[in-house]
């Protein structure tokens, strides 16, 4: 329990961090899409600092590595600064973002050290991760795959063509968590296509399912742990409810938030201020 | 004996799949709950490696991906207008910009070329894909006219790796090639027979329209050339200028929209590429689909493409 209650502490302090520089790379890089990145920061920090995520920074197409497709990739700038501190590549890049000499972009693609798979165009990646856990299965391979897909991709078709998919073929190897921060572009999705109850439509999809608090960082890790492990001839969907933009107040309360920039000075501000 | 045998592409290309299937592992194959007799023997036997995503074009091209992804060597098959059209912004992102950084050997085959769904209509008929599959970079595009090169697609889709989008005419259709040990794949086409002043370059069933109406002019003393083009990207494009160079006149023969990008323009560019003064004619379905039923002959007649026609271009061009 003591180490527990140490690792928590652990990634509940690169949680902090990765907020903080994912503020910093937005400043950098206005174009970035921040709120959305930053509602699924514990996510990122529970797979990698966690080590629930098997991987080589220095050997990216390592056999035995976890495979990790992140669907939603207009929000995965928070994962550069996680990609840079272990070593996947130099923490120099991150000065770079969206620049004439850097391969991080606004939408990370698989140029990126760390990046399976094309991202940007949403409901691709966990179709894509079916056809990999058929490739591992076939192999007789052990490895998970890990998706992250946002809720307002749940509308799209082919998430739904891959759900029913998954679940026909028991594909007990593939994880995916659904960010789950209740804002598309426009609106609350709840106005738009209502998604409720997601929980259930999985389970008669064929799927375990899971919901957590995504920002409460002891619960993340504990739950993706313990779903990594689970095989039981399902696939296994968590469902993390967070708030797009969490930490930044003005974001937080925005439901345009999604396609808002922060200022200069509003980032300097909550920089400064040593509680963000 | 094999000129005259006729047989579908698709049945040469999984039967060599088949033979191939039975000696390595690495060959997946995934079905949009499409079949054929010879694929049932593929299901049957190789179980482990053949999955139906069920009606699902979607899905398709995406665990196609994923399991090209983990190594293998991955045949995408369902009927050629939705699996070009209904996926294509699959196709897009996880075959073309994927397999530019990434090595994804993905060969989409795609059923029912141009009318060959005659009578199924135009949802069933495909005269988009050959300018779509073409726009895409990193797309191999092949487009066979007989069994014999299908068959050999299936050799090159193994060895070959990078995504490629094989249009297979569904309809059983003779041998054009006699072996196919004659056929360049690199090359890309085969002037199947040299002639004077005039030549057909055809792709896919028009070369065997083209074959039928060479036929009919040498009985007025007219000897047309023709080029069958089976890899419409890349093909060696300075080997098939040189080839039409020889002509005073060009005319081009698809299956497939004209003047929209498919081998009208492939032609045209290589033409004008030239510097020689030639006739250039080009012959497809004009701006509208087709309703009509009838036969693929009646089809071709009702829609501009009759002998009459064809014929009578190449005699204004000796004109």
């Amino acid at each position: 329990m003591k180490k527990n209650v140490k690792l928590t502490d652990f990634l509940e302090k690169k949680a902090f961090d990765v907020r903080r520089r994912t503020l910093s790379i937005h400043g950098l890089a206005p174009e970035t899409r921040v709120a959305s990145s930053l509602s699924c920061v514990e996510i990122f920090v529970a797979l990698y600092y966690g080590k629930i995520l098997k991987f080589k920074a220095t050997d990216l197409q390592w056999d035995k590595r976890d495979r990790f497709i992140i669907s939603k990739g207009h929000g995965a700038i928070s994962l550069y600064p996680i990609l840079a501190d272990l070593g996947f590549f130099s923490k120099y890049e991150l000065l770079k973002v969206g620049t004439k000499d850097s391969f991080l972009g606004g939408i990370p693609d698989p140029v990126i050290p760390g990046f399976e798979t094309v991202n940007g165009s949403l409901g691709h990646g966990l179709g894509v991760a079916c056809g990999i856990a058929v490739g591992l299965k076939r192999k007789k391979k052990k490895e998970s795959v890990f998706v992250l897909n946002g809720d307002g991709e749940m509308s799209e078709g082919s998430v739904w063509e891959a759900i029913m998919f998954a679940g026909h073929h028991k594909l007990d190897n593939i994880t995916l968590i659904v960010d789950n921060n209740k804002i598309g572009m426009l609106d609350y999705c709840k106005n738009v296509i209502d998604l409720a109850p997601l929980e259930e439509k999985f389970k008669v999809f064929g799927w375990h399912s899971e919901t957590v608090d995504g920002h409460n960082m002891q619960k993340v890790y504990d739950i993706l742990k313990y779903l990594k492990e689970k095989r039981t001839n399902k696939p296994k969907v968590l469902i993390a409810d967070t708030i797009k933009g969490k930490g930044v107040p003005s974001l937080e309360c925005d439901v345009l938030c999604h396609i808002r920039n922060l200022s200069k000075n509003e980032i300097d501000k909550l920089l400064k201020d040593k509680e963000f | 004996m094999e000129q005259v045998k006729q047989k579908t592409m698709r049945d040469a290309f999984l039967e060599q799949l088949y033979n191939q299937m039975q000696k390595r592992e690495d060959l997946f194959f995934v079905s949009a709950d499409f079949g054929s007799p010879v694929l049932d023997k593929i299901r049957t036997e190789f179980k482990n490696n053949f999955i139906n995503v069920g009606i699902a074009e979607q899905n398709l091209i995406n665990v196609a991906t994923g399991l090209a992804l983990e190594g293998f060597i991955v045949y995408a098959y369902a009927i050629a207008p939705f699996l070009s059209m209904r996926a294509y912004e699959q196709i897009r992102t996880n075959l073309a910009l994927l397999s530019q950084i990434k090595q994804v050997n993905v060969n989409l085959i795609g059923v029912g070329a141009g009318l060959s769904y005659d009578v199924s209509g135009p949802t069933h008929h495909c005269l988009e894909d050959i300018t779509l599959m073409r726009l895409l970079p990193n797309i191999m595009l092949f487009s066979p006219a007989d069994w014999v090169t299908a068959k050999c697609c299936a050799d090159f889709s193994i060895d070959v790796k990078q995504p490629k989008y094989l249009r297979f005419d569904a309809k059983p259709l003779p041998a054009i090639y006699a072996d196919f040990k004659n056929i360049d794949m690199e090359k890309g086409f085969c002037e199947l027979k040299k002639g004077n002043d005039v030549c057909f370059v055809s792709t896919g069933y028009m070369t065997h329209r083209a074959l039928e109406l060479s036929g009919i002019l040498l009985k007025d003393g007219i000897n047309c050339g023709i080029i069958d083009i089976f890899m419409l990207k890349p093909f060696d494009e300075k080997a098939l200028q040189k080839a039409m160079k020889k002509y005073r006149a060009v005319i081009a023969l698809e299956e497939s929209f004209g003047e929209k990008g498919g081998l009208d323009s492939i032609l045209f560019n290589l033409i004008s590429g030239l510097n020689k003064e030639m006739i250039y004619k080009n012959f497809g379905f004009a701006d509208k689909y087709v309703f009509e039923l009838g036969s693929r002959k009646e089809l071709h007649e009702q829609n501009g493409l009759s002998d009459k026609v064809l014929l009578d271009a190449v005699k204004k061009c000796l004109n």
